[in-house]
């Protein structure tokens, strides 16, 4: 029984995670969206940098998933 | 049973059942979704080249578009020398693509959000990578874990982390496109028992969010593709042009 409730905390903290992956999502999001409005002409060929740190960014968060996953199921 | 979002990962299998020497080789769900989507990719390529114009046609133009993609996307991080590798990246990006594209049909297997299926592809990348920085540079390719202009009080500690991080490569790389799949496509089940659950008077809130999510998803597809190729080409880039 208390091996169940240390899981459900684990897994709880775990989450703890997305708060970095929130600061670097602003951080790029927030970059980009600058650069963009100082320099329009340049901005729309940055457009796939953008994108591949968003989803290198997002896999951050997945990855504390994974984290959460695996101390529900596999112990 | 069906609304627990976790069923759609179940691998299952499809006819008779096969075993030799203790390893199950019976065709499962999984397979055929991989078949599907091989035959899928080879059909377009062949409808596209059946009949080659300067002027392309409408399919054609698809396979040109999908074909430069890749083409500039290799130039730009890794540069000419790594045209020889031009069709084993076009071929991970189109397979990859698919099986993330096909997942998100109803009632279909989403083949990458198995662990085993994309470790596996990214433990190729990485011998191969391996192989081939070996093959290019011979044992200079261990300069690789030392980078040049690091004081000698800090070179172990860089080197063990240059190690470190060189061989958790394939883990990030497959964990990376298996923990997008699998969160994903449980977050879709999930909304979708949210409009079950919530019926006729609230389940127009979640079914919105749905197909917000699925739009999402379709372009998350995409990206994880895009990012698995990218990267493999950045591995490649470290292998073939050694400036540390």
């Amino acid at each position: 029984m208390e091996l169940d409730a240390a899981k459900m905390i684990g897994a709880g903290l775990a989450a703890i995670a997305l708060a970095g992956v929130g600061i670097g999502m602003g951080t790029i999001f927030g970059n980009y969206l600058s650069a963009a409005i100082r320099n329009p002409s340049a901005a729309q060929k940055q457009f796939p940098t953008l994108l591949l740190g968003f989803a290198l960014t997002e896999a951050i968060g997945l990855f504390a998933l994974v984290i959460a996953l695996l101390i529900l199921f596999a112990f | 049973m069906a609304t627990n979002p976790m069923h759609q990962f179940e691998v299952h299998r499809i006819g008779p059942s096969l075993s030799i020497n203790g390893i199950d080789l019976s065709f499962t769900n999984s397979s055929l979704f991989m078949l599907i989507s091989s035959v899928l990719i080879i059909i377009f390529f062949i409808a596209g080249t059946r009949k080659v114009n300067i002027v392309p046609g409408k399919i054609q133009l698809l396979n040109e578009l999908v074909f430069n993609f890749i083409s500039k996307m290799i130039n730009e991080t890794v540069g000419p020398n790594a045209r020889p590798y031009f069709p084993f990246i076009l071929t991970i990006f189109l397979f990859i693509l698919t099986l993330n594209m096909i997942g998100l049909l109803p009632y279909a297997f989403t083949v990458t959000s198995q662990i085993i299926i994309t470790f596996f592809l990214a433990i190729v990348i990485f011998i191969g990578v391996t192989i081939v920085g070996f093959a290019k540079n011979g044992i200079g390719f261990l300069k690789i874990f030392a980078p040049s202009g690091v004081p000698i009080f800090l070179f172990p500690i860089i080197v063990a982390i240059e190690i470190i991080s060189f061989l958790s490569r394939p883990v990030s790389l497959s964990v990376r496109l298996f923990a997008n799949m699998l969160a994903g496509h449980t977050m879709l089940k999930v909304f979708g028992g949210f409009v079950v659950s919530l019926g006729i008077i609230g389940g127009w809130l979640p079914l919105s969010f749905s197909v917000a999510l699925t739009a999402l998803e379709i372009l998350v597809a995409f990206l994880q593709a895009y990012v698995f190729a990218v990267l493999s080409c950045i591995y490649l880039n470290d292998a073939l042009n050694m400036h540390h």
